[in-house]
């Protein structure tokens, strides 16, 4: 029983590394841009929601009113200021611009927070958990953090394949200089697609504060766990970024059922393995 | 009617500059006995940076190999150094020279498997590797687990007999380590291999077509430098005397500060790592009291040399003067009166 649960685990964990990749794997489908202050912007977004709880009083989830369109106004404008001028020109510069933005969030968090570890708490929600077979409870946040994963991806394909923008946003990503001649604004699009992606990043942010404790450093690893989970998924499929998490949870928990220093080694590992034998990913659907 | 030419590389400056550079060396050889034993201990770091930011800048700014993760190899370069002195006896100084043939041993099968990763996800890549090596050598007990080890003192004795010698010979290796960083980048950039990285950084599609096999010219840019990266991390950490996982893979230290310098010196060119050192060591020499402020103010002149000066500072003094302290490129002459 204690494997099976630690997958069950696994499995619900996926579905937060899938709102870390969810973020990420837009901004790259769009703009080919990968942008390496993703995890520092959802640990700024977990310390974002942690000021609006403390000064409204507002319970952490409904901090997401505030949160999401604050995150989505600031990722528009960091797109609009900082990586516009950056993007087709080479692979460089907006690498080293969105590293640049990492080191600032981080140290700009150690400055206002110092190096403390927070948590936010959600009212016992974070603890509660219902036993569906003996032996095996599901806690209501992973689920609820699931749940809201496969929300999003959901919402995300619909604004992709239903709405100009998400029309605008496929356009870009083919071809940059013809979407200019239909009269798109690429400068804009790129804007928009970063702010859809921070208002994600928003929403991956009130969860992890929730579910574990939080750092100024702790940014790194959610942008490498995202990223691994659009890697093994496959480039441009969002249903498989969401199966990607879920293997990397998994495996995550099935490494630290083996040995707790094994659990963040184990999903590496298994990154590492997928890429040797499926470079593509799982599922992939771009080239 | 053919008209008679020749090709030149070397220009005036060049030369000068050939001079110059050896007589340096030969100021920077002696610094032992010219510069107190803290400011010796400094050039020490200074060197071991001169070499890491040469090296990424051959990595991303010629190969298109843009890295977040060499830390995995200055780390592993350490602890190599570590387990060969402790575990098999290996005098200290060989086993920089050790270390650094068994990074490049290492890299080798990492290589296909980080070329899989398509540009920009190929740097996030090598730094899940940086991981893997942290929390790998996390793991082994006998390298001191996850609270690292310090060289013991029987082997620190048996670098030399007392300890001014000691220090002697360990500057003298760093400045070994980083004029054979920055002789290579010059040497690699001159040779055929050279050539083959400036068209495939140019037009990859046309170099493939004219017969240049990019893989194998990116293979050996990576290994390369992941012997002579993980030389100067088995250095770092022979001088420091401890090692860590987490000093050792730190992201910050080999990897942000390395990139910081290259940005602002000027990625791309050959002089510029060496002049984004000298200014880096100022501005940490001047600031570094202010703590996270000084690496706000890093990120943001990084930010802002890369938008408004993306050939940095070095790239500047081109633009500006025309002059190439270190020409890679072949000119045609005709002569004068032709």
């Amino acid at each position: 029983m204690d494997w099976v649960n630690a997958i069950v685990q696994g499995v619900l964990l996926g579905g937060l590394y899938a709102l870390f990749a969810a973020g990420l794997s837009l901004i790259f489908g769009v703009m080919r841009l990968v942008n390496i202050a993703h995890g520092d912007m959802i640990v700024a977004a977990a310390y974002l929601a942690m000021v609006v709880v403390q000064a409204t009083g507002l319970h952490p989830l409904a901090s997401a009113v505030l949160a999401v369109p604050l995150m989505a106004l600031f990722g528009y404008a960091m797109q609009r200021l900082l990586l516009n001028p950056t993007i087709g020109k080479d692979l460089l510069s907006p690498l080293l611009v969105t590293f640049g933005i990492s080191i600032i969030l981080q140290n700009g968090l150690l400055a206002g927070f110092t190096a403390d570890s927070r948590r936010l708490a959600a009212g016992g929600i974070e603890t509660a958990s219902v036993e569906v077979l003996p032996g095996l409870s599901l806690g209501v946040l992973p689920v609820m953090v699931f749940a809201a994963s496969v929300l999003i991806i959901f919402a995300l394909e619909l604004v992709f394949y239903r709405t100009p923008l998400g029309r605008a946003f496929r356009a870009t990503s083919d071809d940059q200089e013809i979407a200019q001649l239909m009269m798109i604004d690429r400068r804009h699009v790129f804007g928009m697609a970063m702010a859809l992606s921070s208002a994600i990043v928003a929403i991956a942010g009130i969860f992890l504060a929730i579910r574990t404790n939080f750092d100024p450093s702790s940014g790194p690893a959610r942008l490498l766990f995202g990223f691994e989970a659009v890697i093994i998924g496959g480039l441009g499929n969002l249903w498989g970024t969401l199966a990607g998490g879920i293997v990397l949870g998994v495996a995550q928990a099935i490494g630290a059922q083996i040995s707790p220093g094994w659990q963040i080694l184990a999903g590496h590992l298994v990154f590492f393995l997928v890429l040797a034998i499926r470079p593509r990913g799982l599922f992939p659907r771009m080239d | 009617m053919g008209t008679a030419f020749t090709i030149q590389r070397s220009t005036r400056t060049s030369r000068v500059t050939a001079i110059v550079a050896l007589l340096l060396v030969a100021v920077l050889f002696a610094a032992p006995w010219w510069a107190g034993r803290a400011n010796v201990r400094l050039l020490g770091e200074i060197l071991s940076f001169v070499a890491l930011a040469s090296l990424w800048n051959l990595l991303a700014g010629y190969a298109g190999l843009a890295s977040v993760g060499q830390q995995a190899y200055v780390g592993f370069g350490g602890y190599a150094l570590f387990a060969l002195a402790m575990f098999l006896g290996v005098h200290p100084l060989v086993a920089i020279a050790a270390a650094g043939l068994v990074g490049a041993l290492v890299a080798i099968p990492i290589a296909p498997l980080l070329f899989r990763l398509q540009g920009a996800y190929f740097a996030i890549g090598t730094w899940v590797l940086a991981e893997v090596f942290r929390l790998s050598f996390a793991q082994v007990a006998a390298l001191g687990g996850g609270s690292g080890t310090s060289l013991p003192v029987g082997i620190v004795a048996g670098i030399a007999a007392d300890r001014a010698l000691r220090e002697m010979l360990l500057y003298w290796s760093a400045l070994a380590i980083a004029v054979a960083a920055v002789a290579f980048v010059v040497l690699l950039l001159r040779s055929r291999a050279g050539l083959a990285l400036t068209a495939i950084r140019d037009s990859e599609i046309a170099s493939e077509s004219l017969g240049i096999d990019i893989w194998r010219t990116k293979l050996l840019v990576y290994v390369s430098v992941a012997g002579l990266t993980s030389m100067t991390g088995a250095f770092i950490f022979l001088q420091k005397l401890r090692i860590s996982p987490d000093a050792a893979f730190s992201v910050n230290d080999w990897t942000a500060y390395v990139i910081f310098i290259a940005v602002i010196g000027g990625i791309g060119t050959i002089e510029g790592p060496v002049v984004g050192t000298i200014l880096f060591f100022l501005l940490r020499e001047t600031l570094a009291d202010l703590g996270t402020t000084y690496l706000i103010l890093l990120g943001a002149v990084a930010i802002f040399v890369m938008l408004r000066a993306p050939k940095g500072l070095w790239g500047l003094v081109v633009q500006h003067t025309g002059i190439t302290l270190v020409p890679v490129r072949r000119r045609v002459v005709f002569p004068k009166n032709s």
